[in-house]
């Protein structure tokens, strides 16, 4: 070390030097945080931040590529969608009004005009459908991709609904293509109730089976039994759902000791691993409702 | 064809089987699921710079994630195996012989065993940590370690079928 007045500026030297010389020495180290910080960053903001324009682009990208994959891989199933149509149109020819068809007796009670009010009717839900071009069910967090985007009137948190049941949400949004949370997802949390006696609670899924849903929070005194049908809920029409979809049969009940409430394992209605087509739907007074609700005077 | 190509296509070819073949499998059990996109990473050159190879690690388990709707979820592992990768060379490779001869991992230039044990650690280690942060905790400790034993087991048989099918031809590095 140099003596007098010159120390100063050499040592200042020297601890410069060894800064580089550390980061030199440990330069793979410090790489490998700094990637590692940036995965875990994308990781964690990615649940709030669906609308990211990164996001968006490789959303269209994927989006495209899956669609070709989607194109091969429908071939195979259109005997299976075309049984699954032709149901579904059964169901619904069996809802028209031409069907419901009275018995000319003097008994007959006109309802027609009972439908409408003075005001006319208002639209609550709009329905779009969407063919699905890329579904996963094998992770942890499962998610679909569907070729309909917001040029075609998709928005973020509009219910998603399959033939046979509901299947997840829409949470991302791009040009062409959006991405559904399904509902074979730890993050996914739906309300549901008990067709029977209408106790709600919340539909979630942990993870295994994805045949079986979970539906938790039930009350004790609905004392469900195997079979019974769960449908949404109204408070699941925050969540854009219609009420009273169907959701999944009851399979089991697992008691709960502890608490005054009821886990329930729930058959999906949807089969997840042959969804072809879904219906995108969405609350068009869900946001006045939302608008009175943060109203509330909070203290 | 040159080691650049080869990877660039390896790279395409590893994410479009993982994306379109291993994760439209049915699951067979709620344990085993077929994770087989890595051994991309396992099978880098020799020569490629420690930094290079962790940010390769980091664009190729990004552009997984993309497929599979979750970024950041297998970037992470992937570095993490790619910044292991040289230690576990290092012990495993007879360093004069090998190293300067051959161009990559594989069973002719490292040998059967520490092939194996190469391709066995990398593996579990990937297996933990994706299944770990894919839960954000342990939870039940005996479910988590099922679940990676289980993974790592198909991941094993995967990658064994793979080296027959593609026996790749270890090609001498000539200095010239």
């Amino acid at each position: 070390m140099l003596a007098g007045s010159g120390s100063k500026h050499a040592t200042g030297n020297i601890s410069v030097r060894n800064i580089f010389l550390f980061i030199r020495r440990f330069f793979n180290l410090i790489l490998f945080f700094v990637l590692q910080g940036v995965a875990i960053y994308i990781l964690a903001t990615y649940n709030k931040t669906h609308e990211a324009v990164l996001g968006a682009v490789a959303n269209e990208v994927t989006g495209n590529i899956s669609q070709q994959y989607n194109n091969v891989e429908y071939y195979f199933q259109l005997k299976k969608t075309n049984e699954a149509l032709a149901k579904e149109n059964a169901q619904l020819r069996n809802q028209l009004k031409s069907s419901f068809d009275n018995p000319d007796t003097a008994l007959v009670v006109k309802t027609d005009s009972l439908l409408k009010d003075t005001l006319g009717l208002v639209r609550k839900y709009n329905f779009l459908y969407a063919k699905v071009v890329n579904n996963s069910f094998t992770e942890e967090n499962n998610y679909i991709t569907l070729h309909r985007g917001a040029l075609q009137g998709v928005t973020t948190n509009m219910a998603v609904i399959g033939p046979e049941g509901i299947v997840g949400k829409v949470i991302m949004v791009s040009d062409n293509y959006s991405r559904v949370m399904s509902l074979l997802n730890r993050k996914s949390k739906v309300s549901a109730m008990l067709k029977k006696g209408f106790y709600s609670g919340d539909l979630e899924w942990d993870g295994g089976n994805p045949a079986f849903l979970t539906l938790s929070k039930i009350s004790k005194s609905a004392q469900p039994k195997k079979g019974d049908t769960v449908l949404t809920s109204n408070i699941s029409e925050k969540l854009s759902f219609p009420p009273g979809l169907v959701v999944g049969t009851v399979e089991a009940i697992i008691p709960d000791t502890e608490s005054s409430f009821l886990t329930l394992k729930i058959r999906s209605a949807t089969n997840f691993f042959s969804l072809q087509y879904v219906y995108l739907t969405g609350n068009l007074l869900g946001k006045e409702q939302q608008d009175l609700e943060d109203k509330t005077p909070k203290d | 064809m040159s080691s650049l190509l080869k990877n660039i296509i390896r790279f395409i070819c590893f994410i479009l089987v993982q994306a379109f073949i291993l994760d439209k499998v049915p699951p067979l059990h709620q344990y085993v699921k077929p994770i087989f996109y890595f051994l991309f990473i396992l099978w880098l050159p020799f020569t490629i710079n420690r930094s290079w190879q962790m940010i390769i690690a980091f664009a190729f388990g990004l552009s997984m994630d993309y497929f599979s709707g979750t970024p950041g979820l297998h970037a992470i592992p992937c570095v993490l195996i790619a910044y292991l990768r040289p230690f576990l060379l290092n012990i495993l490779l007879p360093r004069e012989t090998t190293e300067v001869s051959y161009a990559e991992p594989s069973i002719k230039s490292l040998g059967l065993v520490p092939y194996a044990v190469y391709i066995l650690i990398l593996t579990f280690i990937h297996h933990s940590c994706l299944v770990f942060i894919e839960w954000l905790e342990f939870g039940d400790f005996l479910y988590f370690v099922a679940k990676v034993a289980a993974c790592t087991g198909i991941s094993l048989l995967l990658i064994f079928v793979t080296e027959l099918l593609f026996p790749r031809k270890a090609k001498y590095r000539t200095n010239a």
